[in-house]
């Protein structure tokens, strides 16, 4: 001890100190790390919201009665969103009947029923490609192959087939997801019940899967509801001032389909024609209408939160 | 609850199997973006006044023929004359079409408010800024012109798929679609006028109609005429067609055939009608043709006269006499 100088630490006070140092060091990347973190968060949130405050303050004024109510006008103060909205959503309709049943379906197979092996593999690997591809190729796919090839026009049958396509690979990832997600201990404890694989299926998986798979069934609805290239591809109308036929009628048989085989314009190409416009007024509308394009998509993704809550405690109780 | 549920069902798979095309009567436009607004106003008050329902697309004037020449559409507006193969698809699809003149619009070159040197530019000055050639080399304002300043030139222009940039690229360079690359091309005329009003050194042309709107962030400059004058756009000087060359017609072609249906006779009928017409371009800011045009116009839908005067490709220095003299 008394032999030991000043100048020479012991070993065991040299890796103390390191290890000091090490932590200390550590401390200051994560510090640095989180600031980073936080920098790009703010600057990423005050663009959307610099953005999104923008489009409110320039069109929320011009959001009425009337330009919920009135067709699209040369005159940008009689203008309004009726044909466009209405659009809007009787594509998402179709969309959801034609993507969220196939795609449910095909997540559930994909996960539950295929033999694993190179053929699903490849399927794997195709259905994730297809999430990253571009719209405007589904718009092409769909110009040739459902408005020419198979003659069904410009439809809204068309565009939310197009759409739902563009939407599959999202719903049959979300819904593999879910399934994956459940505990084992339930599954095997039907099976241990003596359930067979369609009881287990029909009255365990798909419950316990719902929240999920609505989730990303709305998620994929959300993005459609945007989509512009591939509808404008497939040729939906700009100016159009009637609305298809009624879903719902007093008559027999009560609903009718008639409305799948009319032209029809949606909020986005409506938002596109107007920004283009000379005149100032016209932008404005176009601002309007996408607050209403973003309080659509706002209350889709709403409604997603509140059923996945919903079903999460109906689940559990 | 189940059965409810699969009888909903069935009733929903059967009645979409029973989809019935009913046939309802529509007049389907598409075509220009610059005619656009014309087809836009003609088609709202038609159908307030007839009840006729009419649709108008937006696929710009190369994908409106397209479309037009499939016989998928009744009318397609268009912001330059139908070209050669175009020509040739109408023809082997068996579409017969009346071609009908239906404003005068005119392409604007513009600059910064702030830029004091380009006042009147010659055609041949505006031929060297845009021509192929300059691509790469011509890229300072005073390569233009000696007593212009030393200072880069930054270029905006119509996207290349329309109409309006087929005519410029043809009023200055004598050949349709044929330019240099490098410059910022937008189908959308505001793009040119945010990009222009916030460069003291840009250059741009657009539609008239987006001159008119933002005159207070534009300066249009002149064109020394072959008499020596400077002509600046406006709607004057592309109705008495002192302005050139970059005054053009838009026009509308109509489906021959389509016009036995009674309501494309009616709406072809409405467009023709001075009474409509004038007011119609006017207020959506075009110029519009004499009365003479619409009765001319009317004529030529009577006697069914089909095909394209202008041969398959732009003419320069059409003024509304010539269109009139059209027979």
């Amino acid at each position: 001890m008394a032999f030991t100088s000043s100048g020479n630490l012991s070993s065991a006070e040299m890796s103390t100190r390191d290890a000091i140092g090490a932590v200390n060091r550590a401390k200051r990347i994560d510090k640095i790390f989180a600031v980073g973190g936080i920098l790009v968060m703010v600057i990423a949130m005050g663009l959307l919201f610099a953005l999104i405050g923008d489009l409110v303050v320039r069109g929320l004024g011009r959001i009425d009665y009337d330009f919920l109510t009135s067709f699209p006008s040369r005159r940008a103060e009689r203008a309004g969103i009726l044909s466009a909205w209405v659009g809007s959503i009787l594509v998402m309709l179709t969309t959801a009947f034609l993507a969220i049943p196939v795609g449910v379906a095909a997540g559930l197979y994909l996960e539950e029923y295929a033999r694993k092996g190179w053929l699903s593999n490849i399927i794997e690997i195709n259905v994730s490609n297809l999430a990253g591809v571009p719209s405007i190729i589904y718009g092409l796919l769909a110009l040739g192959l459902f408005v020419y090839g198979l003659d069904l026009g410009k439809t809204i049958l068309v565009a939310g087939m197009t759409l739902g396509l563009l939407i599959l690979p999202i719903v049959i990832v979300s819904t593999r997801e879910a399934v994956r997600a459940i505990p084992r201990v339930i599954k095997e404890g039907a099976y241990g019940l003596g359930a067979d694989q369609w009881q287990v299926m029909w009255h365990y998986i798909i419950p316990a899967a719902r929240p999920g798979i609505l989730t990303g069934a709305i998620v994929g609805l959300s993005r459609a509801i945007g989509e512009t290239a591939p509808i404008i591809t497939i040729g939906a109308l700009t100016f159009i001032a009637f609305l298809p036929p009624a879903p719902v009628s007093g008559d027999f048989p009560f609903i009718n389909f008639d409305w799948l085989t009319d032209g029809f314009t949606v909020l986005p190409i409506q938002m596109f024609n107007w920004i283009s416009r000379p005149q100032a007024d016209f932008h404005v509308n176009a601002a309007a209408t996408g607050v209403v394009l973003m309080a659509l998509t706002l209350s889709l993704n709403g409604i997603a939160i509140w059923i996945r809550y919903r079903l999460r405690r109906e689940h559990h109780n | 609850m189940t059965t409810y549920r699969s009888i909903l069902t069935v009733s929903i798979l059967s009645a979409t199997l029973a989809v019935a095309a009913a046939a309802r009567e529509v007049i389907s436009i598409d075509g220009s973006s610059t005619v656009f607004p014309i087809s836009e106003a003609f088609a709202e008050e038609f159908q307030i006044e007839t009840r006729t329902r009419v649709t108008v697309g937006l696929s710009g004037t190369g994908g409106g023929f397209k479309k037009f020449c499939r016989g998928e559409t009744d009318f397609t507006g268009a912001s330059r004359p139908i070209r050669k193969g175009e020509l040739e698809e109408c023809r082997e699809n068996g579409v017969e079409f009346i071609e009908l003149p239906i404003a005068m619009d005119a392409l604007a070159n513009v600059v910064h408010p702030d830029n004091d040197w380009a006042q009147c530019m010659t055609v041949d000055e505006l031929r060297r800024m845009w021509e192929p050639e300059a691509q790469g080399t011509i890229t300072n304002w005073n390569q233009i012109r000696d007593t212009f300043p030393d200072a880069p030139l930054r270029l905006f222009g119509a996207g290349v798929d329309s109409g309006t940039y087929d005519y410029y690229t043809f009023a200055l360079t004598g050949v349709e679609h044929y330019s240099r690359g490098d410059f910022t091309a937008t189908e959308d005329d505001n793009v040119t006028v945010q990009g222009v009003s916030s460069d003291r050194n840009a250059f741009g042309f657009l539609g008239l109609a987006y001159l008119d709107e933002n005159r207070s962030r534009l300066r249009a400059v002149t064109i020394r005429q072959e008499d020596g004058s400077c002509v600046g756009p406006s709607v004057e000087t592309a109705r008495d067609g002192s302005y050139q060359p970059l005054s053009r017609p838009l026009f509308m072609y109509v489906n021959a055939s389509a016009l036995d249906r009674p309501a494309v006779q009616a709406y072809a009928d409405y467009m023709m009608d001075p009474e409509n017409g004038v007011f119609l371009v006017e207020e959506v800011g075009y110029v519009p043709l004499p009365e003479e045009a619409f009765e001319m116009g009317r004529a030529k839908i009577k006697a069914r006269k089909t095909g394209s005067y202008f041969d398959g490709g732009s003419e320069v220095g059409v003024m509304i006499e010539d269109l009139l003299a059209i027979e």
